[in-house]
């Protein structure tokens, strides 16, 4: 009997309180059925462009799929070739994060001491540096102005210039010699880099409070290496972590420039990247599974490094 | 002696530097300054540079004889072509207005509910928005194309306008901007009777005009430089960018023109960016992320 009732209170319980979870649940909807309204028109697009093609990367990176036929399951296989077979892949996995680990933090680096010695300045000539930093990143593409920079013949300007002070004797063919190729994608990856995080950094310095620093000098803090490391940069974390995350994302994704200053394929492969291979296999070769392999790979790699960064930048000022 | 301490504790305090230090900081900057501003003075100096000076040996860095001919060329040229130039511009900004307003109004009407309120999947739809500025759009590439041709919009200009309405930092910056709105303006309009699209309207968006102006600096670049991508062939919907490869790809004789058309690109963002600058800071001081 005992049983009995606990088993009746139990379902009395448990089945008023599902009927009115559901209906607080749709209550909910309608309560808030406004700002869902509101949210649709971005998140449809949003979800449309953005997280189904993430997801349809995913599956057809299972696939063999040429975009005639019906893609068809293979598996692994296109991972096992990918790692284990495509030397290419290989040229391109390194360079690609020869240009992270290096063009990512020293960008990163370079926005926020450009912003941390501009921020000093007075508010004009400020707002001058700002727009001088700041503008090859809007520029468009103008870096094709590199392309006279390094022209191989006596016309561009670095040959011009060694040969006119007797450095060298011929020209160099900079972007067609697998040794430049790298470091001149590097020097112009790194003019284009300054850009939303800078902002971003010269905007969280300006707004840093000021009697924060007063406090510190109290405190006995003596030089600004001390006022950087305790007080500046731990107010700054938020954009410290944005702009981490901007960087790092755009300096995996090295690209157009490459293919702007040294071609589609380069000399070897010299700057070949992780996105030009999927190019190459996505735009040519229209083996869009193993091109999916690719670009799910790639994704793994962003998000991973910048989880990673996040896990560091935590550690700031403690 | 009280008085004194306190004098010197209220004085604005600044850590001052050696004038060595200051000097050798003065230094690194104009290098740097100059490293980054020279390629674009150079820019604007080529589209300005008679043909004889173009192609002068050493090569001249400023120009000597300035000229207009290189722009007189350009609509010469463009004027006599199969699609006068006056269309690639008028396609252009098309897509950059439109992709623009849109993407403004979007992501404000999106943020607003994100920044301001709590319910059913708002934490995970920004999380989502979030995790999507931690790569780049080349890993949707492939599955984007397919999307286009399912939609039937290959070879129009939407394939370029609405992926890039809901360009997720777009979202992110208008919600962190969003945020510091006091809720105790909400709560007003609010009791004054209006619902949620009229304060949206009348009440969020004008309070976030330096986030208007922010957004419109880091979307209108990017579409005004767009080339049209693998979405478009047919030669009368294309941009300005593309005219610019095609006017390059003509070689030396086509040197000065294509100068002029570079100038043409450069110049609009970044006299957009002059003019909106200190907003673009105002919302930037918002851009933080939280753990």
């Amino acid at each position: 009997m005992q049983t009995e009732t606990t088993s009746q209170v139990l379902t009395s319980l448990i089945h008023p309180k599902k009927q009115s979870r559901l209906s607080y649940i749709w209550k909910e909807l309608k309560r808030n059925k406004h700002y869902y309204v509101l949210m649709s028109p971005y998140m449809l697009i949003f979800f449309l462009f953005t997280v189904i093609p993430v997801i349809l990367s995913i599956v057809l990176s299972f696939t063999y799929f040429n975009m005639l036929e019906f893609p068809r399951f293979v598996g692994w296989q296109n991972y096992s070739r990918l790692f284990l077979g495509d030397d290419v892949f290989m040229i391109a996995l390194r360079n690609t994060f020869m240009f992270a680990v290096i063009s990512g933090p020293v960008s990163y680096f370079a926005c926020f001491l450009f912003a941390w010695i501009i921020n000093e300045l007075s508010p004009k000539i400020r707002a001058f540096m700002t727009l001088v930093f700041y503008a090859p990143s809007i520029s468009g593409n103008v870096f094709f102005i590199w392309l006279i920079v390094f022209s191989g013949d006596r016309y561009g300007y670095l040959n011009g210039f060694l040969i006119k002070y007797g450095f060298i004797l011929d020209p160099i063919q900079w972007l067609t010699n697998e040794k430049y190729i790298l470091t001149i994608i590097i020097i112009v990856q790194l003019w284009l880099s300054l850009g939303t995080s800078f902002l971003a950094f010269i905007a969280g310095l300006q707004t840093i409070d000021k009697s924060l620093i007063e406090a510190g000098a109290i405190d006995g803090i003596r030089n600004r290496w001390q006022e950087l490391w305790f007080i500046t940069l731990p107010s700054m974390r938020p954009q410290l972590m944005f702009g981490a995350v901007m960087q790092i994302t755009a300096s995996f994704a090295v690209a157009d420039i490459s293919i702007a200053l040294a071609g589609f394929p380069s000399v070897n492969y010299a700057g070949h990247t992780i996105v030009t291979h999927l190019m190459d296999y996505g735009t040519i070769r229209y083996e869009m599974g193993y091109a999916s392999a690719i670009a799910t790979v790639l994704f793994c790699i962003m998000l991973g490094a910048n989880k990673l960064t996040q896990n560091l930048l935590r550690k700031v000022g403690e | 002696m009280v008085a004194k301490t306190l004098g010197s504790l209220r004085r604005p305090r600044k850590l001052n530097r050696s004038f060595t230090v200051s000097f050798i900081l003065f230094l690194f900057l104009a290098a740097f300054g100059a490293f980054m501003a020279l390629p674009l003075v150079y820019a604007v100096n080529n589209a300005f540079k008679p043909l004889d000076e173009l192609f002068i040996f050493p090569p001249q860095f400023f120009v000597n004889n300035p000229t207009t001919d290189n722009f007189y060329d350009l609509v010469a040229l463009m004027g006599n072509s199969w699609v006068p130039l006056s269309r690639y511009i008028t396609n252009t900004l098309f897509i950059t207005i439109t992709g623009t307003v849109g993407h403004i109004l979007l992501a404000s009407a999106a943020a607003y509910p994100l920044a301001k309120y709590r319910f059913m999947g708002s934490k995970m739809l920004f999380s989502i928005v979030v995790m999507s500025l931690m790569f780049s759009g080349h890993v949707t590439a492939i599955p984007n194309y397919m999307v286009m041709s399912w939609l039937g919009w290959i070879n129009t200009h939407a394939s370029i306008i609405i992926p890039s309405l809901a360009f997720p930092l777009g979202l992110f910056l208008m919600k962190q901007f969003m945020e510091q709105i006091p809720d105790a303006l909400l709560e007003a309009a609010k009791i004054d009777g209006a619902n949620e699209y009229r304060i949206y309207w009348s009440v969020v968006m004008p309070n976030v005009k330096p986030a208007w102006l922010t957004l419109m600096i880091l979307q209108f670049p990017m579409l005004w430089g767009s080339d049209g991508g693998n979405f478009i062939y047919s030669e009368n919907l294309k941009t300005l960018h593309y005219a610019l490869g095609q006017i390059t790809a003509g070689g030396i004789a086509r040197a000065g023109v294509g100068a002029a058309v570079a100038l043409l690109l450069m110049i609009v963002p970044i006299t957009l960016f002059i003019i909106s600058q200190s907003n673009v800071i105002q919302t930037m001081a918002t851009s933080g992320m939280k753990e």
